[in-house]
């Protein structure tokens, strides 16, 4: 196959050049620009290590990072373990058969329902003057007499979890079914109650795929940017918002700083990424 | 399953439903209360009639029809070649569509803005680094839906018969394997719509019309009005993944979100 093709070849290769050349003109080159820029001096334009070291000396850009760790681990965690239930209850706990197809749908739809029309709809419901916090005033118990506020860290976890326990349904559900009835039948009839079923054969089965699709909800949530800048006008202290201020050129006049805290993202991004994949490895042996 | 433990099933997909439903109905119900005392479309007809959001979204949905023109023009024929010419390609190709979901959204505006501000690459007014990072975006679900779209008809088969009746390779490509695909083009670009219609950030920061910029201006300043905006941005989300799941009746695959 290899000598007649060879012209023919090379012409592939040159066809599938505009990507290629797409592709690094505008991910490949701007990527590694934040990559390379992280380690020079603004000014001087010499190597430096000053701008990762000046990440780990501020205390705000720290706090950003902490916080922005805290509210994806708090909401892919949530966000995983509901959205774990609410697709086994849809396939396995059941319910009418059109439950399933709906939540489907319905997640779909909210997984890609984020931003700014996502901050709005919380504010309509949970607000001073939303909705619900209405209701719950109705009947004598306003939750901002109680320190809740939606503009902060947990007002935004539960705006984040909109979009979190979706994505868990969508991803999770091809595992849910990968769970064969024979294994459930099978360990009745040895004799298992549910909580040993569960313990010694479903858990262990659905842990990998559970834990990186979490994975994938933290890595969701790390990197989300529009939804907290709409909820808050950009006064929680994210570390995409602090990009975004930077980037704005407000504050801290060094770009260096800013190409770090790209950096400092994506590392934590590649990291939870490859854990993914290895996590991803291990289903595979189980679910086909 | 027991009896009993349906019970708790119906209990974790009520409080699902409710999760889900109530912000909308929230939304909604803001949205009818712009006149004082009754239920009314006021804010919808005030949106509509504002100049102002018309040409906002005008040129969202000009930005996307652009991405999905792009995204067809750059990732079929390279979807294509890879299945059919070069498979040693395929994993570069597969890694650099799968990069925007481990470069956030705000982590690659920040690149693309400061890399194309300053000469010899001083295109950062140009609408087209605005398409070019819409591209980018949508790039995971159009070169995914195309490359799956591509595994399910046989590719070698349909050009080797075009080439014995004598097609050259565009009408190969656009004559032949376009029109077998365009059901997983569709889904790609209406899920590509949706994505560009909802995205805030690069229009912000590339200071370019677009609806997500404006709807968030609109939070500061009116009331009712977003309200309707959300309503009307939910309906359109609605919808695009609607005719997806229409068109790809019995081929759906989960459709995983875009930028937040």
């Amino acid at each position: 196959m290899a000598r007649p093709a060879r012209p023919k070849m090379s012409w592939a290769w040159l066809g599938i050049m505009p990507f290629f050349l797409f592709a690094f003109l505008f991910l490949l080159y701007p990527s590694s620009t934040i990559v390379v820029r992280s380690f020079v001096d603004s000014k001087t334009h010499a190597f430096t290590l000053k701008n990762i070291l000046d990440l780990f000396s501020s205390p705000y850009i720290l706090g950003a990072y902490w916080i922005s760790i805290k509210i994806s681990l708090v909401t892919s965690l949530g966000g995983g373990i509901f959205g774990f239930l609410l697709a086994y209850a849809a396939i396995r706990g059941g319910l009418p058969k059109i439950l399933r197809s709906s939540l489907m749908t319905f997640s779909g739809v909210a997984s890609n329902f984020a931003g700014v029309p996502l901050a709005f709809a919380f504010i309509a419901l949970l607000s001073p003057t939303g909705l619900l916090i209405g209701w719950m005033r109705a009947l004598g118990y306003n939750p901002y007499f109680h320190g809740f506020t939606l503009y902060t860290f947990w007002g935004l976890s539960i705006v984040y979890m909109y979009f979190q326990f979706p994505l868990m349904v969508l991803i999770i559900a091809p595992a849910i079914d990968g769970l064969r009835r024979e294994w459930l039948e099978a360990s009745e009839n040895l004799g298992a109650n549910s909580f040993q079923y569960w313990r010694h054969i479903a858990l262990p089965i659905l842990l990998p795929s559970i834990m990186g699709t979490m994975i994938l909800l933290f890595g969701n949530s790390f990197g989300a940017f529009a939804t907290a800048q709409a909820l808050t006008g950009g006064q929680i202290n994210l570390a995409t918002i602090v990009i975004g201020t930077q980037l704005r050129g407000d504050i801290m006049g060094d770009p260096g700083l800013g190409y770090a805290m790209c950096l400092g993202m994506v590392v934590v991004m590649s990291i939870a990424i490859a854990l993914y994949t290895i996590l991803q490895r291990r289903t595979e042996r189980w679910l086909r | 399953m027991k009896r009993g433990s349906r019970f708790w099933w119906w209990l974790v997909m009520i409080i699902g439903i409710l999760y889900f439903f109530l912000p909308l109905i929230a939304t909604f119900v803001f949205s009818l209360k712009a006149k004082l005392g009754v239920l009314s479309f006021q804010a919808y007809s005030n949106v509509f009639s504002d100049p102002d959001f018309v040409r906002n979204f005008m040129y969202s949905v000009l930005w996307a029809l652009l991405t999905i023109v792009v995204g067809i023009l750059l990732f079929v024929p390279t979807a294509y070649l890879i299945r059919l010419r070069v498979p040693k390609a395929r994993s570069a190709v597969e890694f650099i569509t799968l990069l925007p979901f481990v470069i956030p959204a705000i982590v690659f505006v920040f690149g693309l803005v400061r890399t194309f501000s300053q000469p010899p690459l001083l295109i950062v007014n140009s609408p087209a680094l605005l398409i070019a990072g819409y591209t980018v975006l949508s790039m995971p679900y159009m070169y995914r839906a195309i490359d799956t779209g591509l595994r399910a008809i046989d590719v070698r088969t349909l050009t080797e018969a075009g080439q014995s009746l004598g097609a050259n390779w565009s009408s190969i490509l656009f004559d032949i394997i376009l029109p077998n695909i365009r059901v997983a083009i569709l889904s790609g670009a209406f899920l590509s719509f949706a994505i560009v219609i909802g995205e805030y950030i690069i229009a912000q920061y590339l200071a370019k019309p677009a609806f997500a910029p404006y709807m968030a201006y609109m939070i500061q300043q009116k009331a009712y009005e977003p309200a309707a905006m959300a309503i009307l941005s939910f309906a359109l989300t609605w919808a695009a993944l609607g005719i997806i799941q229409l068109v790809g009746r019995g081929r759906g695959q989960a459709q995983v979100p875009g930028g937040h």
